[in-house]
């Protein structure tokens, strides 16, 4: 247990590292961005003096040390700062859009492996033409655009059939569409790699002596390929967290699902640079979180992963 | 004075925003309007964005504009479906001879949402809230004509000195000169009264919690989701409004609301029609009652930066004033538009009929270019918008360009971006002021000089993209801004008439096109349709429409 | 090399893969002597006069886009848009990312941990926000759309290469070369870079795929190519408001970007088997 305790203390450590430089990044986001914020928050009627007077109110014009340290101070009380445009806090538009992004990262972790374990597991079984079939329809369900996919989706299943409503955001009925467009391209990644896995275990010994016992291959396959070859693949899911909270902005832009990538969007769009800046850290510290995850479960379930 | 709400982007083509005219009668009957209305029923209401704040000091976009003026009230409004100034708050009014002081007196008995009595003493925070640079009002450059207000945004005082209440109903403003816009701009969402507890009680989330003196009370907010408001039982005017309850629901694509529209999910359109189904929804008979066109109040423009070379030619402006085709623009959007040959849309006062403006010639352009010593043309930029149908329409622009010599490249860029480019001295040459959505605040000539034409706005971050400025025409807009009493309105509508064919002769502008606005509800929902088209509230004045179901 | 393309022939799904590309490719390079008409030409009769685009089949064979132009002419014309951002994305990605990876892997010590932390920092970046966040502020061309692709991509490139760097490093004829005295750029060029050829020729042909498709999220979001220059993706964003009337005018991109993707896609798993057969198991 010793090797993995100090393991885990080197990737905690290493973590808390990343955030502090994707912190310091973030705060630049505000020096690259073209607009003035403070004209930005005074409006087309502003008189000079407002501006000034906005400018010394947001700190803008103290040197950027201090400015930094006032980032920093902030973000330690649980401060993300005020939009411009709504005068909101940050940490309030991002915490009430939450629940929605975890909704739909659930909704799409289950659609990713609903359909990538069994496509795995099946074309693992049944090397050859079917094994051929699944894996093109793995890397078209990768190649896809989502926009496409949750166009056609919505024209189909919402439209045409009236199955589902046709956005928004509400009950289950509203969630199987966007979370579908997702698990879709992460369903061909998943069938991929587990049929990768179960390629690789079924040619161990192992799996040859209870071929040799006589079990069904159903039976090989099912109990004993899988148990070992499933593992890596949910690891997988680790990093699935961080991808979802900051790259499913098209699918919210299609569905209309207020999730914090949305929130961003609308932002990037007005030059909101505070909520840019608080949905960057936010998506950021999940993915950190999400790597960690994914760190820690890989030599838990997988011994030949070196511990470095 | 500063004149012109920005919305960037949201707007697309569908929500153009003022509509009718001066000349519209109050509240006609009409086959929509024979019903008698009653009181009940709920409605539920889309739109594309959520809204960034309901606090009247701050919000200031097309689609958070008209429901702030539900949940809020000033001292003055606009009688239902037309742009005719009338009290609200106050009983009545009087001004000075000299235009300088104007005295408001206050209705007895008004209450705000949270039971309190609304006194002349919340007048006077409200305002001096609005004009405090820390509330960062957007708004506050129109309070500019109140004595002492130089003190307050200069942050050295917190009280307008010209600002008095010597009674708790009664308001008197001292100005510094006469502002015929005076009276509008006290009906303006900057000027609402809202209550100094509850502002100090949400500080800066209050624009998510608004506690106001209007028709609709506010029940909740999810954010990205949807908005509640419900009845005012308290509201000052009798029998208003219909609604018990108006549900918003954001994050909805025009299309697709309209499709719920059609199953009867939804009863108005916030965003207007979709473009792509407007000719579907429009020629089938069964709509017919359904949607609603109204003129607009807006114009869309192609600024030529009078500061950047070829641009600074008079002759190269006018050239590029008669090489585009107006006419294919507004085919592109499916005929939504009508074509302007002047900077005021036709239903202000100051439109002179009698304008030709400058013909679309292409050859007698080629010729301009020639005289200007640009015979084969130049190369230059073309900034616009990013969200259609905006770049599309500048692409149309290109090429009508293209035809006669002048290569523009387009940079479409998010709206807040082109905003800084037109505001920084010699940076866009050219710039499509489409989906910058260019919404009046209030129906008065003056607001399409001052802030985009005038010399103020000629400056590091101004909205004068043009960076065009007249020092005799600015003279001129002041002069006819001190107009007023009543007897004067004509002769000031004929200075402002002057002033725009002063604009044009110098061509800093192209005007395109004076958008339509298209919009569609159930046909359970009832209401004149002037309530639908009105200029001030858009889409439609939410306290005079009703549910035709309603018990 | 001639083992790999053996190999390689011998699954007729990566030829057929690999056909599509090459004709996708030259498809792309003829485009101006292949397309009907001028893809930025606004036609008069491409547009009802009400306004609205025209459907497949007549004059224009795939229908016209909302401003009247020639909807295949412009889908042919996109390929270029898709296959240079592709190309020149990755590119840039493959050779930033090798050679951080290499100098990280080689030398090791103070600059490689850095330079490690480095790319563990921008793994921890949210790509597609960050470049969309990029790519809608600042001035738009092709080439800041591919360059902001290209910083964001670098990263995964530079740990492969950085692992298998490290342990070719660690090989004895490596060590033997340095014992004889050779530079480490000459040991790098001659010894390393060699080695590393397959995995950078499979990730740049993966690579394209995901750059494809980053391409088309960007120009759909409005903040990709800029028009008038065609590109698969902002032919859907110009159309998507008219979905429901206009379906071809998303459908026929969307079936392009997908071709392209997923020949690219199989075209570089194929290669990754050809290259190293024994790598059949292993997961990406």
């Amino acid at each position: 247990m010793k090797p993995l305790a100090k393991y885990l203390a080197r990737r905690f450590a290493a973590s808390i590292l990343i955030l502090l430089g994707v912190v310091t990044i973030t705060f630049c986001l505000i020096f690259i961005f073209p607009a003035d914020p403070a004209v930005q928050i005074a409006g087309p009627h502003a008189t000079p003096e407002v501006v000034a007077s906005i400018r010394h109110q947001k700190h803008l014009d103290e040197p950027l040390y201090v400015q930094y340290a006032y980032y920093v101070g902030g973000l330690l009380r649980g401060d993300l700062g005020q939009s411009f445009k709504q005068r909101t806090q940050v940490a309030e538009l991002v915490w009430s859009r939450l629940p929605a992004t975890l909704l739909l990262m659930l909704g799409a972790i289950f659609f990713e492996l609903l359909i990538g374990i069994p496509l795995g597991i099946l074309a693992a079984a049944r090397r050859g033409k079917i094994d051929r079939g699944i894996m093109i329809m793995a890397f078209a369900g990768v190649s896809a655009p989502q926009f496409v996919v949750g166009l056609i989706l919505l024209y189909v299943f919402a439209y045409v059939f009236g199955w589902f409503p046709l956005s928004g955001y509400g009950g289950l009925s509203h969630l199987i569409l966007p979370a579908l467009t997702l698990g879709i391209g992460g369903g061909g990644w998943y069938a991929r790699v587990l049929r990768s896995n179960l390629v690789e275990v079924m040619r161990q010994d192992y799996i040859r002596t209870a071929r040799a016992k006589g079990l069904s291959e159903r039976k090989v396959v099912l109990i004993h390929a899988l148990r070992n070859a499933i593992l890596p693949a949910v690891a997988m899911v680790g990093l699935d967290i961080g991808t979802f909270m900051g790259g499913a902005v098209v699918v919210e832009t299609v569905y209309g699902w207020p999730g914090i990538g949305q929130l961003a969007w609308q932002a990037i769009q007005l030059v909101d640079t505070p909520i840019i800046m608080g949905v960057t850290l936010v998506a950021a510290v999940a993915i950190v979180i999400g790597n960690l995850l994914a760190d820690l479960v890989t030599p838990l379930i997988d011994p030949r992963v070196r511990l470095r | 004075m500063p004149s012109l709400k920005h919305s960037i982007r949201a707007l697309g083509f569908a929500a153009g925003v003022l509509a009718a005219s001066l000349l519209l009668s109050p509240l006609v009957a009409s086959k929509a309007f024979a019903d008698q209305p009653k009181q009940g029923g709920d409605v539920v209401v889309t739109f594309k964005d959520d809204l960034a704040t309901l606090d009247p000091a701050v919000g200031y976009d097309w689609n958070n504009w008209s429901i702030i003026k539900s949940i809020f009230s000033g001292l003055m409004d606009y009688k239902p479906g037309t742009t005719e100034l009338t009290p609200d708050l106050a009983e009545s009014y009087t001004i000075s001879p000299d235009g300088m002081t104007y005295t408001f007196k206050l209705r007895s008995g008004l209450k705000f949402h949270n039971g309190r009595a609304l006194t002349s003493a919340d007048v006077k925070y409200s305002i001096e809230r609005a004009v405090n640079p820390k509330t960062q009002c957007p708004g506050a450059g129109y309070f500019a004509t109140i004595k002492g207000y130089d003190d307050v945004a200069a942050a050295k005082t917190t009280s307008l000195s010209g600002l008095a209440t010597p009674d708790d109903s009664t308001v008197v403003f001292t100005l510094t000169r006469p502002d015929a816009t005076f009276l509008h701009i006290m009906a303006i969402n900057f000027a609402f009264v809202v209550p100094k507890e509850e502002v100090e009680k949400y500080g800066a989330d209050f624009g998510h919690h608004p506690v106001g003196a209007g028709a609709f009370k506010f029940v909740e907010w999810q954010l990205g989701q949807k908005l509640v408001l419900e009845r005012n039982k308290d509201y000052h005017i009798q029998g208003v409004p219909y609604l018990d309850k108006i549900t918003f629901e954001f994050g909805q694509d025009p299309t697709v609301a309209l499709l719920r529209l059609k199953k009867g999910e939804v009863d108005l359109l916030g965003d207007g029609i979709p473009p792509a189904q407007f000719l579907q929804v429009t020629s089938d008979p069964a709509n017919k009652d359904l949607w609603v066109a109204g003129a607009q109040m807006n114009t869309d423009y192609v600024t030529l930066n009078v500061k950047v070379k070829p641009f600074d030619n008079l002759k190269v402006r006018e050239a590029v004033n008669m090489a585009i085709n107006k006419d294919r623009v507004i085919q592109i959007i499916n005929g939504r538009a009508k074509v302007a040959n002047q900077v005021l849309p036709p239903s202000l006062p100051g439109y002179d009929t009698s304008h030709q403006g400058y013909p679309y010639d292409p050859a007698k352009a080629k010729a301009l270019l020639a005289e200007a010593g640009y015979p084969d043309g130049f190369s230059t930029t073309l900034y616009s918008t990013d969200i259609d149908p905006q770049p599309r329409i500048a692409q149309a622009i290109q090429q009508d360009l293209a035809g006669v010599g002048i290569k523009a490249d387009i940079k479409s860029l998010a709206g807040a971006a082109v905003i800084e480019a037109g505001g920084t001295e010699g940076q866009a040459p050219m710039i499509w002021s489409g989906g910058m959505a260019w919404i009046a605040d209030f129906p008065d000539p003056s607001d399409f000089y001052t802030v985009i034409l005038g010399c103020a706005g000629a400056v590091k971050g101004g909205w004068n993209w043009s960076w065009y400025c007249n020092a005799d025409l600015d003279k001129a807009a002041d002069k006819a801004d001190s107009m007023v009493a009543a007897d004067q309105m004509a002769a000031r509508a004929d200075a402002w008439k002057t002033i725009f064919n002063g604009v044009m002769k110098d061509a800093p502008w192209v005007p395109v096109m004076n958008e339509q606005r298209f919009t569609m509800h159930s046909a359970r929902l009832m209401g004149d349709p002037s309530l639908f088209i009105e200029p001030i509230h858009i889409p439609v004045n939410y306290e005079y429409i009703y549910a035709k179901d309603a018990q | 090399m001639a083992d790999a393309w053996k190999r390689f022939r011998r699954s007729p799904v990566a030829l057929g893969a690999l056909a599509v590309l090459i004709l996708l490719v030259l498809m792309a390079i003829g485009a101006p002597w292949l397309t009907p008409f001028d893809p930025s030409a606004q036609f008069f009769d491409g547009l009802t006069l009400q306004g609205a685009p025209l459907p497949p089949g007549g004059k224009y064979l795939l229908g016209t886009d909302l401003l009247g132009r020639d909807l295949l002419s412009r889908l042919i014309f996109g390929a270029r848009a898709s296959l240079e951002i592709g190309v020149a994305a990755n590119l840039a990605a493959v050779a930033l990312g090798a050679f951080l990876g290499i100098t990280a892997g080689y030398l090791q010590g103070p600059v490689g941990f850095l330079l490690m932390r480095f790319t563990d920092l921008m793994m921890a970046f949210p790509a597609l926000l960050l470049a969309i966040a990029l790519a809608a502020i600042f001035e738009p061309s092709l080439w800041i759309v591919a360059m902001v692709i290209a910083m964001v991509n670098w990263v995964q490139v530079a740990r492969i290469v950085y692992t298998e760097t490290t342990s070719l490093a660690e090989r004895d004829y490596i060590e033997a070369s340095r014992a004889l005295g050779a530079h480490w750029p000459r040991i790098v060029l001659r010894h390393i870079l060699p080695h590393l050829t397959p995995i950078l020729v499979v990730w740049s042909t993966l690579g394209v795929a995901t750059t494809v498709l980053f391409e088309a999220a960007l120009s759909f979001l409005g903040i990709g190519v800029r028009p008038p220059t065609p590109s698969w993706g902002n032919i859907i964003n110009e159309s998507t408001s008219y979905f429901l009337t206009a379906p071809w005018l998303v459908f026929f991109p969307g079936i392009a970007i997908l071709l392209l993707a997923l020949s690219c896609n199989i075209v570089g798993d194929a290669l990754r088997d050809a290259f190293d057969p024994t790598a059949r198991g292993r997961g990406q």
